[in-house]
């Protein structure tokens, strides 16, 4: 059941999704690219660059289910990129085996919710690899990809975000990107890192974010968080589709005399504490949101981190928008959603506290 | 892989006392149709063509010629030359026998295992085929499902491309998997489906009003308009809502099994999966416990030749999925699943063996994913459009039982304008109110999360019916508050 995008009913949450696309200036030498092919363009490029790289999944042959792999096998041959069996456990554990022979395996999850069958292999196999052996055998050139999050008609299994279930391993890393030009640059880094990395992609995003994208191969560093917008009032700290949510709400709040610092963090773990610190000891206030149930997100962690680190600093308790503790509700989405009006009240409560 | 052995001399049996079948399956040495041994008594002279000078090949010949009936097969029946029983070792599991010859067990027959048919391709009963026996009531019953199931899925489909519901999969092609399978049961045995037998709900009177009750999510939808689209689910049919993770619910089956194996209960459980769920760990997970616990369970696996855009070949290198039975101690059949008749019997005569011997039967059933995946998906990019056309047209099941069924003459051209637009009206009708009815209440958002509702959630609803009254217009106006 793979869901490409399909007309929802009528409403006017709706409108939110063509604002979705978080855009950042255009220079030369760039390319208008849409979020799956900047995918794709990171995926020639690992492939083109290592020869021994490879990239696998269920369906990916054909171009996977979301094209991120369209033209792949046509260039590179059936041997370097090829369907799987439907199994993600085999899926993950044949990476693991693959790059800890010194090969580059780009895994593809179809969706993250189908992430779970894996999971032994991530947390158990992946993740201690190079612990257990005492760096005799890792398998850090394994990169698992997959689609996450909501997509607005995709209800408990096309819809989820699982990044708090990895950010809870040491040993691997957790990366989300926010828009195609940063999926490139962190794809790329993500597959030549020699950790293995959990890559979760906004799916929302896949087709609606456009921006300019350097054609050439460039790398974006992992465990940097980004100041997307520079604010005095209150710091806000998300990721992946998220975040342009949070931008709209930045901008609204601006109109209404509130000046939001808003941080991209990127890397999930190992993460870039010291940028949300200092932004935080500045501004005083903090604000996560994230569309993960917020009970046991990674929001949770971020806030627990920053109470210890600046305590004596903050004028406002923590304050978290996420996504609610159920299960996905497909009728109930925009409902369940860290929206820009709950992020935008948060915004003011906070900043009134 | 070893089908072949227990395939019995024609004449063994007479096509009249087969149709008392459902009552003498077990009383006979062997049932028809033919299900392969769950245990190989073969294994260690399988595959000896692969020693083509040995003169332990010469044994071969017994897994095709045989005619003795199942119960006669063993192991001291058909030890090779060299096997010497005396010297075997007494193993936890078993006596091995010991050989003095080097041999591997071949990775495949080379004559895959055939699939059994009762129908022929023109929708007439084979020449000695044996089957249960399908009355008028029942085939009618059946070719009229067959052609409500059809109807629904051009309908609902069509709907779906007009954006009045967010998703849509179609049963096309496997209308006979879904609908004889389900006839063969009953009503008490309970359904673990996958996603593709919207059919076997059909048939226990899941009714239309209910099909687009849940595929509008509206207020009267069982789920509650949480989940997408055809996930279907119904207590009162003994069928469990469908989870779009692929295979999960094969393990659960064999539980639900067992539970119906002590209660007593004269019920099995039945679970459906297509051939990219065999490559899940659950699958195997499930076939072996099944094995192990002696559930009475049946795996009808509907081989479709698709797992979205990944052809058979690549998913695995088996005959198939009915060998797959025999490794786990299981009995199974490949049927021909675009066969209404076969699919009945074998299901029919599972069922039987399932229930009496306490025990779990593999079905593969051989079919053709004839739609897309789904709404979400366009075929024509990874297969070719006469293949599609081949199984649309020449392998239909639908007009198979039709031919059959006409041939009896119990079906009239009438009786298929009658059919046809009145279900089309039906459906119309059914949709039109599911589309007015209104969604379910902000409150399923937060029941059944848990028996009652905890603080958390408690605190949420309160959190968020504030935000609605700052902000009605963030949303939906179909949800009442
Ligand atoms: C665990 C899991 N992985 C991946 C998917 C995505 N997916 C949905 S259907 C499907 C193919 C299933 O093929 P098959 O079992 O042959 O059933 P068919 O669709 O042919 O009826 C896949 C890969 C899923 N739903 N669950
Ligand atoms: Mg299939």
């Amino acid at each position: 059941m793979s869901s490409n995008c399909v007309k929802r009913f009528g409403g006017r949450w709706v409108s939110l999704v063509s604002h979705r696309g978080f855009s950042t200036s255009s220079e030369q030498g760039l390319k208008s690219l849409n979020l799956f092919s900047a995918i794709n363009q990171a995926l020639h490029i690992a492939l083109d660059t290592d020869p021994r790289a490879y990239v696998f999944g269920e369906d990916v042959s054909f171009g996977g289910v979301f094209r991120c792999t369209t033209g792949l096998a046509d260039r590179f041959g059936k041997s370097r990129v090829f369907n799987t069996p439907l199994c993600e456990q085999g899926i993950v554990g044949f990476g693991i085996g693959l790059a800890a022979m010194g090969n580059r395996a780009i895994a593809e999850i179809q969706f993250a919710d189908y992430i779970y069958p894996a999971f032994d292999q991530i947390v158990n196999e992946a993740a201690k690899f190079r612990y257990r052996s005492g760096n005799q055998f890792n398998c850090g050139g394994l990169t698992i990809r997959a689609p996450y999050g909501a997509v607005g008609h995709g209800g408990h299994y096309h819809s989820q975000s699982p990044e708090a279930f990895f950010c809870h391993v040491p040993g691997i890393k957790v990366v989300i990107p926010r828009s195609p030009r940063q999926a490139k640059g962190l794809l790329l880094s993500c597959i030549r890192d020699p950790n293995p990395v959990v890559f979760f992609e906004p799916k929302w995003l896949y087709r609606l974010a456009v921006e300019e994208v350097p054609e050439d191969e460039y790398m974006l560093p992992l465990s940097e968080a980004e100041v997307v917008r520079q604010g005095s009032d209150i710091t806000l700290v998300g990721w992946g589709a998220q975040l342009a949510i949070m931008e709209q709400a930045c901008l609204d709040a601006e109109k209404e005399g509130i000046s939001c610092e808003l941080i991209d963090l990127k890397t999930l773990i190992p993460w870039d504490k010291e940028t949300v610190e200092a932004s935080v000891k500045k501004t005083g206030r903090l604000l996560i949101s994230h569309e993960a149930p917020v009970t046991g997100g990674f929001g949770a962690e971020i806030s627990a981190s920053i109470v210890e680190r600046c305590f004596s600093r903050l004028e406002a308790p923590v304050a978290r928008v996420c996504g609610l503790d159920t299960p996905f509700p497909l009728v109930f989405e925009p409902f369940y959603m860290p929206n820009k009006n709950k992020i935008l009240d948060a915004i003011k409560s906070t900043t009134e506290y | 892989m070893a089908t072949q052995i227990l395939r019995k001399s024609k004449t063994l049996i007479q096509k009249n006392q087969l149709f008392l079948l459902g009552s003498v399956v077990n009383k006979s040495t062997f049932s028809p149709p033919t299900f392969q041994s769950g245990v190989n008594p073969f294994v260690k002279c399988h595959h000896v063509s692969l020693l083509v000078n040995n003169p332990a090949s010469l044994f071969s010949f017994s897994r095709f010629e045989s005619t003795k009936a199942e119960a006669q097969l063993n192991l001291q029946n058909y030890v090779s030359e060299d096997e010497d029983n005396n010297q075997g070792i007494d193993f936890p599991g078993g006596k091995v026998a010991f050989t003095s010859e080097m041999r591997f067990i071949s990775d495949s027959d080379h004559k895959r295992v055939p699939c059994y048919r009762v129908l022929d391709d023109n929708g007439e009963i084979m020449k000695f085929s044996n089957y249960v026996e399908v009355n008028k009531e029942m085939a009618v019953k059946m070719y009229s499902n067959m052609v409500t199931l059809q109807t629904m899925d051009i309908i609902f489909y069509e709907v779906q491309r007009q954006g009045r519901i967010s998703f849509y999969l179609t049963s096309a092609g496997e209308e006979a998997v879904n609908i004889a399978s389900a006839a063969a049961l009953a009503f008490d045995d309970i359904i673990l489906p996958q996603y593709r037998e919207p059919g076997v709900l059909l048939w226990r009177g899941f009714t239309l009003q209910q099909f687009a009750d849940q595929c509008f999510g509206n207020t009267s939808d069982f789920g509650r308009g949480r989940q997408m689209p055809i996930h279907y689910g119904s207590n009162k049919h003994n069928y469990f809502t469908v989870s779009s993770p692929i295979a999960t619910q094969l393990p659960q089956a064999v539980g639900a099994a067992y539970s119906l194996k002590m209660e007593g209960k004269s019920a099995c459980a039945v679970t459906y999966c297509g051939d990219g769920s065999t490559s899940e760990g659950d699958f195997h997970a499930a076939l072996n416990f099944a094995a192990v616990m002696e559930a009475p369970v049946i795996f009808i696996c509907r081989n479709n030749g698709w797992a979205i855009s990944t052809p058979v070949e690549e998913q695995f290198r088996s005959d198939g999925v009915v060998v797959k039975g025999q490794a786990y101690g299981i009995k199974s059949i490949r049927v021909d699943g675009n066969d209404a008749l076969a699919v009945y019997s074998a299901v029919h005569t599972a069922r039987e063996m399932a229930i009496r011997e306490k025990r779990p039967v593999l079905i593969e059933a051989l079919t053709y994913r004839v739609g897309h995946h789904s709404t979400s998906d366009d075929s024509t990019k990874y297969r070719p459009n006469d293949e599609i056309e081949y199984w649309k047209m020449a392998r239909n099941p639908v007009n198979k039982f039709k031919r059959w069924v006409e041939r009896n003459g119990w079906w009239s051209d009438k009786d298929e304008i009658e059919v046809r637009s009145s279900v089309r009206k039906q459906l119309l009708e059914a949709i039109k109110l599911a589309e007015k009815e209104q969604k379910p209440p902000l409150e399923d958002m937060f029941n059944d999360v848990y028996d009652q509702l905890p603080s958390n959630l408690k605190e949420q609803e309160r959190q968020l019916r504030e935000t609605i009254s700052k902000h009605p217009k963030d949303y939906p106006s179909d949800v009442p508050l």
